[in-house]
């Protein structure tokens, strides 16, 4: 075992054991690692967010003479205000701006990025002679089984209504189909969750330890 | 043996070839000395339609040596410059036989001029420079009408009920969620325990809908901390999202009538990186032992993590998040989970909030529509009409 990795290799390889030892139980090793990590990634993200947000689309502009900036800069700084008693409630105003722009664009977002090509994508296979005929077997079972979840599914997340009777088979049905699609997902994660970890075994045994050329 | 020679001869070849050392002569041959580039034309510089003014279409006449001497021309590409006296930029290429390309790089109203140069072996062309092409913003892209009726249908539904609902006070129908017993549980046991109240509200800021969602739930969390006398400890990940729990968890314990009991350091701001913020709340955890855990709002790889470090705590975990590929974890090692829009409904139904409750009828509307649309739709395309299909259509 050569292990003459330099210092920073070392540096990552015990921290990286450090959090490890979590496995185990809480320890003065993954405090420290904890600690340093949450430390050191806040004050990260403060510089990130100044150098990628902050100053190349506010302050930059701002100083090339684009004064529409001067409004987000007085919203930012009324963030601030939440520090003294009497104008935390200024803070309401930047929050309410954010939350309202930012839900009301998603909602195009929502309606183009998701719900008109689901809507599109449930029937546009259903072309007349394709089921069983242009389309193999299962790939007609395939779009049916598409159909039938997507009716059941809007089904279950139908609020308005109990779900008994009718709407009660159905949500069933929805259900099934989510469950289904959730042991898919949960398993495809698990693959990429391992994967993972290999890539952390790859650096402590390859570049750290040596014992794997 | 000539046989096995040749099969010998034939497989290392293969090797040699995927390997690169043998290359296959597909480029084209050089030109003879009769071949003669000639350059195209530039036939328009149109602003491309539908865009917000970023865009320039050029259209050209294929270059005479195209049909003259086939195979010819190998490509066209397309130069750039602000004036026809300046530098002209390279800003892409096309095979040959395509006349349009799309300069995805201009500036609204900005003007441009162009040239195309048609490429062969060992000859080039360049066309006249033409122009000025200018870019245009369009306020609509004409393609899009399908969401354009769709978002009216949704927005048009939701402001109806909401107003219904808050001519009804809030008093609409919404299905009672497992959960919503749950949360009372959890909270009452963690009272009975001793110990405090772990409230997550996912990776996300106040921009997410999700975390609007969680905060609605924080706050019938936070009154019922506030009404036992439990601790609530609510880490964050955003700035802003703490800012807006601080106020939610306020306004709560205010409405508990316990607005001296409530602390604003128990709503604090860990980190918003993703993993530091899994290490800091892991800590927490395991040394503070709550009773309940909370993670409602927008998860990514963390939620198993969480969800796995709560469940060997042995506390009582309640989740619930719209990020789908996250939901599998929650449903395994949560005690109650929220799929999806149940977290939205939890949100409104606990908070009574006539307008997060219309907004909630309002979306049931359209889903039931949407229901029949499809239906309607299927049973359409089978008899060969495609018009609800197109309806749909965002190219």
């Amino acid at each position: 075992m050569l292990m003459t990795s330099g210092p920073w290799v070392w540096v990552a390889a015990l921290l990286t054991l450090a959090i490890y030892s979590f496995l185990y139980k809480d320890n003065p090793f993954y405090k420290v690692a904890e600690y340093i990590f949450v430390g050191i990634s806040a004050g990260y993200w403060a510089i990130f967010l100044w150098w990628n947000y902050a100053y190349p689309n506010l302050f930059e502009p701002l100083g090339k003479g684009k004064y529409m900036n001067i409004i987000p800069v007085v919203l930012g700084l009324m963030m601030f205000t939440q520090l003294f008693r009497r104008t935390a409630w200024l803070v309401r105003f930047p929050l309410t701006f954010v939350l309202g722009v930012s839900l009301g664009l998603q909602i195009v977002a929502a309606v183009e990025g998701d719900m008109v090509p689901q809507l599109r994508g449930t029937f546009s296979p259903f072309t007349p002679g394709a089921l069983f005929g242009t389309y193999d077997f299962w790939t007609s079972v395939g779009y049916i089984a598409l159909l039938v979840g997507v009716l059941t599914t809007l089904i279950y997340f139908f609020f308005s209504k109990e779900h008994k009777g009718i709407l009660g088979v159905g949500a069933r049905i929805g259900i099934y189909f989510l469950m289904i699609a959730f042991g898919a997902s949960f398993g495809y994660t698990v693959m990429a969750r391992i994967s993972l970890l290999f890539g952390r075994l790859h650096f402590l045994f390859v570049d750290w330890m040596h014992v794997i050329k | 043996m000539k046989l096995l020679v040749a099969i010998y001869v034939a497989i290392v070849s293969l090797v040699l070839f995927d390997v690169g050392l043998i290359q296959a002569d597909t480029h084209t041959p050089a030109e003879p000395d009769s071949v003669k580039i000639f350059p195209p034309k530039i036939t328009a510089l149109k602003d491309t339609p539908n865009d917000a003014g970023t865009s320039i279409d050029i259209l050209w006449e294929l270059s005479p040596s195209e049909s003259l001497f086939p195979g010819a021309i190998i490509e066209y590409q397309i130069f750039r410059a602000s004036s026809p006296e300046s530098t002209f930029e390279r800003v892409g290429a096309v095979p040959a036989g395509v006349s349009k390309f799309s300069d995805g790089g201009t500036e609204p109203g900005k003007p441009y001029w162009y040239k195309v140069v048609a490429v062969g072996d060992s000859q080039q062309a360049a066309s006249e420079i033409a122009g000025p092409g200018k870019s245009v913003m369009q306020w609509f892209d004409r393609r899009r009408k399908g969401v354009l009726v769709f978002v009216i249908l949704i927005c048009t539904l939701i402001a109806v009920f909401i107003e219904v609902a808050k001519a009804k006070k809030g008093k609409m129908f919404l299905r009672h969620l497992p959960v919503f017993d749950a949360i009372d549980e959890a909270i009452g046991r963690a009272t009975e325990m001793g110990k405090k109240v772990l409230y997550i509200m996912g990776q996300s800021d106040v921009d997410d809908p999700q975390t609007v969602a969680s905060m609605s739930i924080l706050a019938r969390v936070a009154e019922k901390t506030a009404a036992y006398g439990t601790k609530l400890d609510v880490p964050c990940v955003w700035p802003m999202a703490m800012s807006m729990a601080r106020e939610t968890v306020k306004e709560s314990f205010l409405r508990a009538g316990k607005p001296d009991a409530y602390k604003e350091d128990d709503i604090y701001y860990l980190t918003s990186d993703q993993f530091g913020y899994v290490a800091g709340v892991d800590g927490v955890m395991m040394r503070d032992r709550p009773a309940a855990n909370f993670y409602l709002g927008a998860f990514y790889a963390e939620s198993l993590i969480f969800a796995e470090t709560g469940y060997t705590t042995g506390a009582i975990q309640i989740a619930g998040t719209a990020m789908v590929d996250q939901l599998p974890f929650f449903v395994v090692a949560c005690d109650y989970t929220l799929i999806g829009e149940e977290l939205y409904a939890a949100g409104a139904s606990l908070s009574g909030d006539p307008i997060q409750i219309g907004s909630i009828r309002g979306q049931d509307i359209a889903k039931a529509i949407f229901f029949f649309y499809i239906i309607a739709g299927v049973v359409l395309k089978l008899a060969g009409i495609n018009w609800l299909e197109t309806l749909l259509r965002l190219d």
